[in-house]
């Protein structure tokens, strides 16, 4: 345990030791967007529990521990320890070691012409302008110490550019590996930067993957700008297999021009504490915008999801569909945060999460939040909470599928909800083969209430057209 | 040895006795209808034999070919050959009734030692099933009974039923909520279905059914007891004079 000023000396001493060796620490820009991020970050200070955006995250583990950048010597890791999360007919796989990329691990085979996809700190080096253009224009530095403190610590991870009107089949995979086999026993952080931009009628899937070698506890804090041009349909993907010992706090910021059509589907399955940040700006006429998610906890596990989806323009759709599955002591919370600015008249939003309790001590906060300043909209919001279904689960038995079949099958109809909602394709694939490991293992310790069983189910539902 | 012997069996429900002292006895091939008022136990009965595990069992015995039924699992019950038609089918959503079907058929041949099926074998068997019950294919590539109307979820029970191959079939008021033309596909389902090996159980309220499915025995259960057994003739006086008559008897000879 240490006090704020400990807590802040440790902070200085890192980020005066990056801006000496980072990435681009030449440029001015650069030098000023880490330095204001870092400044901002000193200023608010990590979240407490008063703040309402994190009213049931409770950081203090995160404010409390010493954690440093990792050094050059990390990642000595060879290609079979990541084997298994290949994902087969992906485009390219870039693959970060403790928040740095390895060229030798990672694999470029079959990119068309018009997609550029690299480490974010070779493109500074090699190309700061295009940089330049797009980082940190969009991410909200001034609101969160998490985003305040990846900008002062910007320095790697994936840059993909897609040009006007290409199309790419194939997702782009980003995996991001936590590994304690460094030089010392130091906790280690890593603050990963990614920046999408897929410009004006393009077609891109990026996968962003979070994964732990070992049982150290980590601090990962990342930051994605996703840039849809006018008309580009991306379909984004953040899945947290982390250990039971990380800290992972993600922010993707998406920012929509005209009829862009964007895909959030964010899969939390790993992680001690997990917090995911998606916040959309439909900024162009006729956006639509889809955030969908599973997140599914058992132990001590703590998910909490916030969802901030702005509607700057007339005539955009969002679609938030969270589902939550939580077992033991695990703790779910989903925050759905909509905002419709005075112009975006014929706005169409709507905010669902179901949740699935599997033991008494599990809990889930479940938030809607609706601010409308436009006075032609729609906006519909509902939250469910319940167990499974006691009926579903006999009749199955009574057709001679065993208990423990019987919930897993149920239990995968639930997530298949989110999965329904992916694109077939390789990475839906991939993220169904997750789940489905995941959901195995909900098994291994399986309520053993069958004798008296009791169904509740509660329903809490909101709605609110104005 | 009958396939099905039940000795004073009592039955309770969130410490509410239901079930006060059955006794009845199935052979393989007979075909036993249980009927009684509302409220007598009937549905209980039927929900017992599937081993439903929000009902407790307090005094007697069920054994099942051999076997003590009240010690297994729905699923084992199942396995060892016990269908029950559900009165209220229930919805599933997110799981289709194909791979529903195929699931549950396997879990049975696994537990009997016999090789899964794939879809390549299950699929003409269970085309031909579908004929039976005259009903559309489209159905099944939905979730479990999801947006099904009364008849069609009714339907599908006996389709399960026709496809997991039962020894013991026991039907709770699948005639409910009919109208005369899926009762008489229902029916012609169940009676394909009868042969010299397979019993069956049918609890139904109203006669009606009982004019296309026609049992080898009917039972009166009231207030937990079963009180007359007879013939298929009985059925037909039970319509006449109603449940009040046996009722009144019934309290006249405890009185």
């Amino acid at each position: 345990m240490i006090t704020t000023t400990e807590q802040l000396q440790s902070y200085l001493e890192s980020f005066s030791e990056f801006m000496k060796q980072s990435p681009g620490r030449d440029l001015a820009w650069l030098r000023k967007l880490r330095q204001d991020g870092f400044a901002r970050f000193c200023e608010v200070g990590f979240p407490t529990t008063r703040d309402e955006d994190w009213r049931f995250t409770n950081v203090s583990a995160i404010a409390k521990s010493v954690f440093h950048l990792a050094d050059n010597t990390a990642g000595a890791i060879s290609h079979h320890e990541i084997e298994a999360q290949r994902i087969p007919d992906a485009a390219c796989r870039l693959v970060f070691v403790n928040g740095r990329f390895s060229a030798e691990l990672s694999s470029f085979d079959t990119l068309p012409s018009g997609v550029e996809v690299s480490g974010l700190a070779a493109k500074i080096e090699s190309d700061p302008s295009s940089v330049e253009r797009h980082l940190g224009r969009y991410l909200n530095t001034q609101r969160d110490a998490f985003s305040a403190l990846n900008t002062a610590f910007a320095g790697d991870g994936g840059y993909v550019h897609v040009a006007r009107g290409t199309v790419l089949e194939h997702p782009i995979h980003l995996l991001f590996v936590s590994t304690g086999n460094s030089s010392d026993s130091s906790l280690l952080m890593t603050h990963p930067r990614n920046l999408i931009v897929a410009e004006a009628e393009s077609e891109v899937t990026v996968i962003e993957e979070y994964i732990s070698l070992d049982e150290s506890v980590s601090f990962c804090n990342a930051a994605t700008e996703l840039v849809a041009g006018d008309g580009a349909t991306v379909s984004h993907y953040m899945l947290e297999l982390e250990n039971r010992n990380a800290f992972n706090v993600s922010t993707l910021r998406m920012q929509q021009g005209r009829s862009a059509n964007v895909s959030s589907h964010s899969v939390l399955l790993g992680g001690a504490l997990v917090r995911n940040n998606v916040h959309p700006v439909l900024a162009g006429e006729g956006g639509e915008c889809l955030i969908n998610g599973l997140f599914a906890g058992s132990g001590e596990q703590h998910l909490d999801n916030y969802m901030l989806v702005e509607h700057a323009s007339p005539h955009c759709g969002s679609r938030q569909f969270y589902n939550g599955i939580l077992n033991d002591r695990a703790h779910g919370v989903f925050h759905g945060r909509i905002i419709v600015h005075k112009d975006a008249q014929k706005t169409d939003a709507k905010q669902t999460n179901r949740n699935l309790l599997l033991s008494d001590n599990a809990r889930i906060d479940t938030k809607p939040q609706l601010e409308i300043y436009a006075d032609d909209v729609k906006c519909t919001h509902g939250a469910t909470i319940g167990q499974i279904d006691e009926g579903a689960l006999f009749y199955l038995r009574s057709r001679g599928i065993e208990e423990a079949s019987a919930r897993k099958l149920l239990l995968s109809a639930f997530a298949g909800e989110c999965l329904d909602r992916m694109k077939p394709g390789a990475a839906r694939s991939h993220v169904e083969r997750l789940i489905d490991e995941s959901l195995a293992s909900f098994l291994q310790s399986p309520a053993t209430a069958s004798g008296e069983m009791t169904l509740c189910e509660r329903e809490l539902s909101w709605e609110e057209v104005g | 040895m009958s396939l099905l012997e039940i000795k004073n069996l009592h039955a309770s429900v969130d410490g509410h006795e239901i079930l006060k002292g059955i006794d009845l006895t199935i052979n393989a091939g007979e075909v036993h209808s249980i009927m009684g008022p509302n409220g007598s136990g009937k549905s209980t009965l039927a929900q017992v034999l599937s081993r439903h595990p929000a009902y407790e069992v307090t005094q007697g015995q069920a054994i099942y070919n051999g076997k003590d039924l009240l010690e297994m699992k729905p699923e084992e019950a199942a396995c060892e050959g016990i269908f029950l038609a559900f009165q209220y089918p229930v919805e599933i959503p997110g799981i289709g009734n194909a791979y529903f079907l195929r699931s549950a058929l396997n879990a049975i041949r696994k537990y009997r030692g016999e090789d899964e099926m794939d879809a390549i074998d299950f699929l003409p068997m269970f085309r031909e099933k579908l004929k039976l019950l005259e009903m559309d294919d489209k159905l099944m590539s939905r979730s479990v009974n999801e947006g099904f109307s009364g008849g069609e979820k009714k339907r599908n029970e006996i389709l399960q039923m026709a496809v997991l191959e039962p020894k013991l079939a026991i039907l709770d008021e699948t005639d409910s909520g009919l109208d005369i033309d899926a009762l008489k596909i229902v029916a012609k389902g169940v009676n394909a279905l009868r042969n010299s090996e397979r019993a069956m159980l049918v609890v139904t309220h109203y006669q009606r059914l009982l004019n296309y499915i026609v049992p080898d025995f009917v039972h009166v259960l009231v207030d937990g007891r079963i009180v007359r057994s007879g013939g298929k003739e009985l059925a037909l006086e039970l319509e006449e004079k109603g449940y009040v008559f046996e009722t009144e008897a019934r309290q006249a000879m405890l009185a």
